[in-house]
């Protein structure tokens, strides 16, 4: 009982009354931000759509049907699995992984090194890592297409150095996609592993030393489970958005495949004008980001019981 | 307290009164602000104006509770029809707009606003396709340079990200109607873009200038006016009239239903009737005008363009808006396409 409130009360005794009014904010944003528009949202995903945007209400199951059941292009077909939003579900969810992966192993040794510096000069590296990021998502994204394209800066220098001898062909391709995902990203990895890894205790690392733990083993066994938390946060804060991404595709990727957020958009934007399929599609998305985090969440606390 | 807060409110309202406002809601790249400047000086009406890059977009943003928020629009032709048919629409007299007699005659009883109720023209033009003559010095004349390019096009053409004019494109390259709801002919178009993509770069709009001009892409779908701004700013490239024909379309000032400030809007569409006004409309969008009167303000360079002069007999299509049942069908082509 080291903090004392005057009076002799302990802090957790003084907020207990006041626990309902604290959290009053904290409801008020939950709840317009996030209840009320993903009910709203899931409750548009069961209504009739009315042509050309917009809804009819009236129950219909018609969009979960049409993502998952193909009828053929005129609708009379038996029906069969339909592979494509599958598929385009796939895509998006394969470079959305495949980027996390990208900035853990670049971002991990990054927040490592920034961790590892004296204390003033992190200020200044942490600086560098996010000061791009002060900069607009969709300047940076049209900039990059600037970069790699096939008379771009990047293509001409290493033509004139006789590297390569025709242009890369980078712009219009998935790899152009993955590069713009990587790059938005990279500094949600750093931060939150940076804050896990600042906060290690390297005696921790000397200890294991002493005890003849090779460098590998001190990686795995004791400076991982310890930096874990903060990895994981940047994996989510990395994963989630990527999934939904819709500017790099466009740009970087010549917007010839649909990833799942320009699937949605089209649904919105486009002259499908689809809005319950476009519901659907999102509620569906939330349901994948929700079992993955929800089956993190289990083996965390199984793994706090073991 | 009290007092202030009464005194303040009076003042906003006064000022509120005061300032006319005009909201215009347009496509991106398509006004000149010295235009919207010259408007504020002679009217005092001050303007904001919000961009979209398709008319799917704008009915889409309409829908989702921005029809009350904006005086006029911007639509192409079907797309009038279309706000029209949902009841989106406002509608004036001839007489509450002094400048309605300089509408050209062949533009004022059209289909999609007979006898002009809600809209005037602000600019009309084609869609088709330009080809880098540094790339391709062969027969250009043909929808083949993008649905079956040949070897020095192929991975290097874009094409405009709407499936309205892309499809309709693909239908005149195929010669069957639009809006069809024969099957062989739904076959053969879904057959005819999913083959064709192979050799297709990229898909994009309001880049159609940008891919041409920084050569990502060496031929591309695009609008004549925005085609004829690419060959000034230097890229080698000339805009197409195929033998299939192009889509024309016009753009119309339409004045939306709960228009704010009805009054601006209709001062505003005056405006844009009076013949100098539409000739420096043109002369920055560079497609045409449908107000008389405009030639001797014209600059001779946009006037004379090859974009802006098709050969003679070249074929013209408009874009027709299909019924829903048919609509679910391209729309599914659209998908089957970019899936």
């Amino acid at each position: 009982m080291a903090a004392m409130a005057p009076g002799g009360a302990s802090n957790s005794e003084i907020y207990k009354g006041n626990a309902g009014k604290l959290l009053l904010p904290t409801w008020l944003v939950i709840g317009f931000f996030l209840l009320i528009p993903v009910a709203l949202m899931a409750i548009y995903s069961f209504l009739t759509k009315e042509f050309r945007g917009g809804v009819i209400w009236e129950f219909s199951l018609t969009a979960y049907d049409q993502f998952f059941l193909n009828r053929g292009l005129f609708g009379d077909e038996p029906p069969s699995i339909e592979w494509t939003y599958i598929g385009i579900f796939w895509r998006s969810i394969w470079q959305a992984g495949l980027a996390t992966v990208l900035c853990l192993l670049i971002g991990f040794p990054t927040a490592w090194f920034i961790a590892t510096r004296a204390p003033r000069d992190r200020t200044i590296w942490l600086l560098i890592v996010t000061v791009p990021y002060w900069v607009n998502l969709l300047i940076r994204t049209v900039s990059m297409k600037f970069l790699i394209r096939d008379e771009g800066p990047l293509n001409a220098l290493l033509l004139s150095t006789g590297i390569i001898d025709a242009p890369l062909g980078l712009i219009n391709t998935n790899l152009a996609v993955q590069l713009g995902l990587f790059y938005s990203y990279l500094p949600f990895m750093v931060l939150p592993v940076y804050a896990a890894v600042e906060r290690y205790d390297f005696a921790l690392s000397e200890a294991a030393a002493d005890l003849y733990a090779s460098r590998w083993t001190i990686l795995r066994l004791v400076i991982l489970p310890v930096v874990k938390p903060g990895i994981i946060a940047g994996c989510i804060l990395v994963f989630v958005p990527s999934l939904g991404a819709f500017l790099a595709p466009d740009l970087l990727g010549g917007a010839k495949s649909f990833m799942i957020g320009s699937l949605i958009e089209e649904q919105f934007k486009g002259a499908a004008g689809n809005w319950p399929f476009g519901a659907a599609a999102a509620m569906i998305l939330m349901t994948i980001v929700m079992i993955v985090l929800l089956v993190y969440a289990r083996s965390q606390t199984r793994e706090a019981k073991a | 307290m009290n007092k202030f807060l009464a005194t303040s409110l009076i003042a906003l309202t006064a000022s509120a009164a005061s300032a006319q406002e005009l909201k215009l809601y347009n496509w991106f790249e398509y006004m000149p602000q010295e235009l919207l400047d010259k408007f504020t000086a002679e009217t005092g009406i001050t303007v904001t104006m919000d961009t979209y890059d398709s008319n799917e977009a704008l009915l889409a943003s309409l829908k989702a509770g921005k029809l009350g928020a904006y005086d006029i629009a911007v639509p192409g032709d079907y797309m009038v029809k279309i706000l029209g048919d949902e009841g989106m629409l406002g509608s004036f007299t001839p007489d509450e707009i002094p400048n309605h007699g300089n509408i050209e005659e062949q533009w004022l009883n059209v289909p999609f606003d007979e006898g002009r109720k809600s809209s005037v023209p602000y600019q009309w033009g084609s869609t088709s396709f330009a080809v880098n003559r540094d790339v391709f010095d062969g027969d250009i004349n043909d929808t083949a340079i993008i649905f079956s390019p040949p070897e020095e096009l192929a991975g290097k053409i874009n094409v405009l990200d709407t499936s309205g004019e892309t499809l309709t494109l693909a239908s005149m390259h195929l010669a069957i109607p639009q809006c069809t709801s024969d099957r062989d002919q739904l076959k053969a178009l879904n057959a005819l873009v999913t083959e064709a993509k192979a050799s297709w770069a990229s898909f994009g709009s309001d880049v159609a200038k940008d891919v041409l001009t920084s050569g990502d892409a060496a031929a591309g779908m695009i609008w004549n006016g925005f085609s004829a701004k690419a060959r000034n700013e230097g890229a080698n490239i000339e805009y197409a009239y195929p033998k299939q024909g192009v889509i024309v379309w016009m753009d119309n000032l339409t004045l939306l239903k709960d228009a704010p400030n009805r009054d601006s809007a209709l001062a505003f569409m005056n405006f844009m009737l009076e013949p100098e006004n539409a000739a420096a409309l043109t002369n920055f969008a560079q497609y045409s005008g449908g107000v008389k009167g405009m030639a001797e303000f014209l600059d001779p360079e946009v006037a004379n363009s090859p974009e802006n002069n098709p050969p003679e007999g070249t074929k013209t299509v408009f874009v027709e808006a299909c019924p829903e049942e048919i609509q679910v069908m391209y729309d599914a082509i659209w998908t089957n396409l970019k899936k």
